[in-house]
């Protein structure tokens, strides 16, 4: 069996592999309306909810979106990454052994009926 | 521009779409087998969708202009019947000698479970023993990351896999990375509200560069887009990237990955033009 690829750390800076992507100005000036267009949306998504009496805080998907929006104000690269795995199930790199599987050349597993 | 498709289920669409997606440029679609909307009950089922995907599919494609190629297998979706599985896995051999059949595909994971783990290793065997390209599925939102991680582990498990012939489709931010490095392609589908966008496909190109990246509608018969690879080329443009890396992303790249399929025969429409005059 290789060797399992460790999870992401999700903390990395933000780079690219190609030389020109669009200067950080002119993103700002082709997508302001968008991200005020954004905010409003989720802004006005959690006053639906405060209106419909509110989410117990121990929601978890209430939790999960709380964490997202920490990231957003996350001055490192890598947002959307990190906002992915907080919304992700966690891997176990012992899964195989679990599911009592084996490399290509040993016995076939046990189906589960 | 020219491109290609990649992944799209065009069974589920209407010939509407097809003549749609030739005015949009697109001269060849792949699609991989899917899941009907309902559990098939028999192994007949399956033979008459891949004479469907392999035969008719093929004629109606080509009214337009578009080449229709196509991969077989029975999605994870289905795998939990682990008894029928076998008896398509049995039965797509007969098929894979027919001329439009790049490989086994989508096959994957749905709720990452232990049969359909299984299931993904011996369509993976399939492919081997018949020196078949893949095509791989990822699970859905919170899924995806540890089902795309253990579909990893399976693939790097096995030796015997010519990465540059596996395709690992359906990658976002968390997990392009982990596909790249380990040298397989990787597909983005641009999806609404559950896959990537077109501007997040930008995105990741610009993060990681246009190898061994494909990009697709996986256009099917829920909420989809067909015409997103178009979609995905107009963010391009409008972000300043040059044509000729538009053109390998969406074109040679498809090309490139289909290009060991021995039933991969593709005649470019600039050189039919070619021959034409001459």
């Amino acid at each position: 069996m290789t060797a399992k690829r460790l999870a992401p750390t999700g903390r990395r800076e933000g780079r690219s592999m190609l030389a020109t992507p669009m200067a950080a100005q002119a993103v700002l000036d082709r997508e302001f309306l968008e991200l005020r267009a954004k905010l409003l949306e989720l802004a006005a998504s959690f006053d639906r909810l405060d209106r419909g009496g509110g989410i117990s805080p121990d929601d978890r998907r209430l939790q999960l979106v709380r964490l997202g929006l920490k990231v957003l104000l996350d001055e490192t690269g890598d947002r959307a990454e990190q906002i992915q795995l907080i919304f992700s199930r966690p891997y176990d790199d012992d899964w195989q052994k679990e599911f009592g599987l084996m490399p290509p050349t040993s016995e076939p597993a046990p189906v589960q009926e | 521009m020219y491109y290609f498709d990649p992944h799209i289920h065009m069974v589920s669409r209407t010939t509407d779409d097809y003549e749609q997606l030739a005015k949009m440029g697109c001269v060849g679609v792949s699609e991989p087998a899917f899941w009907a909307g309902f559990d098939r009950g028999s192994v007949d089922s399956f033979r008459d969708y891949f004479r469907q995907l392999t035969d008719f599919e093929k004629r109606r494609a080509q009214q337009y202009g578009i080449r229709h190629f196509t991969w077989l297998c029975i999605n994870a979706k289905e795998a939990e019947n682990v008894h029928l599985s076998r008896d398509v896995i049995a039965m797509i051999p007969e098929f894979l000698d027919q001329p439009t059949v790049l490989g086994i595909g989508e096959i994957g994971l749905n709720k990452n479970t232990p049969n359909e783990s299984i299931i993904f290793l011996e369509h993976v065997d399939l492919a081997v023993q018949h020196d078949q390209s893949i095509l791989i599925h990822t699970p859905h939102l919170e899924d995806k990351f540890q089902g795309t991680m253990m579909i990893l582990d399976m693939l790097c498990d096995d030796s015997r896999l010519d990465r540059n012939r596996v395709l690992v489709d359906h990658v976002e931010e968390h997990t392009v990375r982990h596909v790249i490095e380990e040298g397989f392609w990787a597909g983005m589908t641009l999806y609404p509200v559950s896959k990537c966008t077109p501007q997040r496909a930008v995105d990741i190109i610009e993060m990681y560069g246009p190898d061994r990246l494909l990009v697709n509608s996986a256009g099917d018969w829920g909420p989809s887009k067909p015409t997103a690879v178009p979609d995905f080329i107009l963010e391009m443009r409008r972000r300043g990237h040059s044509e000729s890396l538009i053109r390998r992303i969406v074109y040679d790249n498809p090309i490139e990955f289909f290009s060991p399929s021995r039933n991969f025969q593709f005649q470019a429409p600039d050189a039919l033009e070619e021959i034409i005059r001459t």
